[in-house]
């Protein structure tokens, strides 16, 4: 597995750049990883979903599914892709720590 | 370029009379590590009779959260090339035409920037590109566009609609799968690009109850041409049928499934009762010259097919016995709208449209779209007596 250096630290991610064990992230990794999900800066927006999402794993160890994680921060799909190019799974999960969401082809 | 793998067990699947995916790996071996490594590692499978592929990846383009699926090999020390091998869908041309020089083109992007390896079509219609690295993705996906393609849909989203080839190339088609196909194509983009629901949703369309594309068996909504009308009947034609020595009872008659056809041996005369017809097509395929489809062309809709994945398989089953299908198909957008917002609000993880309609009853089906209960609906007629009214239906 390879790993990723923030701030001096190693940490291990999976082949497709989600963090291995959650309970190693922090806002630095989040705009370390934000970084590689084409968002530059993480704003207000940017935060609210990424924390909610952090949040929901914690007390779930599951990600939401898109029409709650859309309803509960009381935006739609598009304004989602606005603020995470590369969609609500690959981006604003990786970038909230979450491991990679399990899905199917 | 290191030698090609040895392959035994491989090998042995290019014997007999039929093509062979083998022969065309090999193919692509002689230029390419990627397919040298495929052989290798399909064979270690063979071996080992597990395979070495991990489950799922998540990798995309920019602006897409489908068409694109990640795949490593759990063994990339053995097989170098496999590291990513990820599989990019491309949207199809509707009922499958192409012009040479596009298909070319196609083929030079996917050479350059991937494996060289194409499976035309997946089981979902759409082109399947197999094998490219992830710092591909992108520049696949920008060449494609650039040359007028589309990525096509995988995972939890809408995915690439498909018709059978219709009244570009059949007399049967009664109605015109190839523009319906492209009209829901272009309607839902955001659908199809951007997966927001509990699990997949698979459109097929089909131009007659033959079901060139089994939408029956494959689709979650199976849009099938039908009329409404009475089958058309030359009688001189049947006459010609059975004075050329053709079994009309065994081949026609008995195996109406509604038994509405019947035979009159005496005046060489053929009778349908239109009225119990389900317009199943055998009688139609069986005599082509002597009958005809009806002259007012619709289509059936029918809701819920898929694979086994949390229940067992699923045949769709009609809810529409017939529907106008006129351009801009304002009535089928409607219905399949109202049914995703009831399956997406209801439906649990990985739970397909027909599951749910078993979960939660037809009846909350029907009250979500608004469509009648109508006798079509009934698998088993006769053998459920009981209606079960809602709450707010009775005068307490």
């Amino acid at each position: 597995m390879p790993f990723i250096d923030v701030n001096g630290e190693q940490l291990e991610v999976d082949e497709d750049g989600f963090l291995q064990d959650p309970e190693k992230w922090n806002e630095d990794v989040a705009k370390y990883l934000a970084k590689t999900e084409q968002v530059e800066e993480l704003t207000e927006e940017h935060w609210k979903m990424v924390n909610y999402l952090h949040d929901y794993f914690k007390k779930y160890q599951i990600a939401p599914m898109v029409r709650k994680l859309c309803k509960d921060n009381g935006m739609d799909l598009k304004k989602v892709y606005e603020l995470f190019p590369t969609g609500p799974a690959k981006g604003a999960c990786k970038i909230a720590g979450l491991p990679k969401p399990t899905g199917c082809v | 370029m290191p030698e090609l793998r040895k392959t035994p067990m491989l090998d042995q699947l290019l014997d007999g009379p039929f093509p062979s995916f083998v022969k065309e790996i090999k193919k692509g071996a002689e230029k390419n590590e990627a397919c040298n490594d495929l052989l290798g590692q399909l064979e270690l499978s063979y071996e080992e009779k597990i395979t070495h592929w991990k489950h799922g990846g998540i990798v995309g383009v920019t602006g897409y959260g489908g068409g694109v699926i990640g795949r490593y090999s759990d063994v990339p020390e053995q097989f170098p090339g496999l590291t990513e091998f990820h599989t990019m869908r491309v949207n199809q041309p509707a009922g499958w035409f192409y012009k040479t020089d596009r298909l070319r083109k196609l083929l030079d992007i996917w050479e350059k920037r991937g494996s060289g390896l194409t499976n035309f079509h997946g089981a979902t219609g759409d082109i399947i590109l197999l094998g490219t690295h992830t710092d591909e993705l992108q520049n696949v996906a920008d060449d494609l566009a650039h040359e007028g393609w589309d990525l096509g849909g995988s995972g939890s989203d809408l995915r690439t609609p498909s018709a059978c080839v219709g009244p570009g190339r059949c007399e049967w088609a009664c109605i015109d799968t190839l523009d319906i196909v492209d009209t829901l194509t272009r309607r839902y983009q955001n659908e199809l690009h951007r997966p927001m629901w509990p699990y997949k949703f698979k459109i097929k369309i089909s131009g007659c109850a033959n079901d060139g594309v089994a939408a029956k068996a494959r689709a979650d909504c199976s849009i099938i041409g039908t009329w409404k009308d009475n089958i058309q009947v030359n009688r001189t034609e049947v006459v010609n049928y059975v004075n050329g020595g053709f079994d009309i009872i065994g081949q026609v008659v008995d195996k109406c499934p509604t038994k509405c056809i019947s035979y009159n041996p005496v005046t060489k005369s053929l009778s349908i009762d239109d009225n119990n017809c389900v317009r199943c097509h055998n009688c139609i395929n069986k005599m082509p010259k002597a009958l005809r489809q009806g002259k007012i062309n619709g289509a059936t809709i029918l809701i819920g097919g898929h694979a086994p994945i949390l229940q067992s398989a699923f045949m769709s089953w009609v809810v529409v016995p017939f529907m106008e299908m006129k351009p801009p198909y304002t009535e089928i957008s409607d219905l399949l709208e109202k049914i995703w917002e009831w399956w997406d609000e209801n439906g649990k993880m990985r739970e397909r449209t027909g599951e749910l309609i078993y979960r939660l009853g037809m009846r909350s089906f029907l009250k979500a779209t608004g469509l009648p209960a109508v006798p079509q609906m009934v698998l088993h007629p006769r053998t459920n007596p009981f209606f079960f009214w809602d709450k707010e239906e009775v005068n307490q």
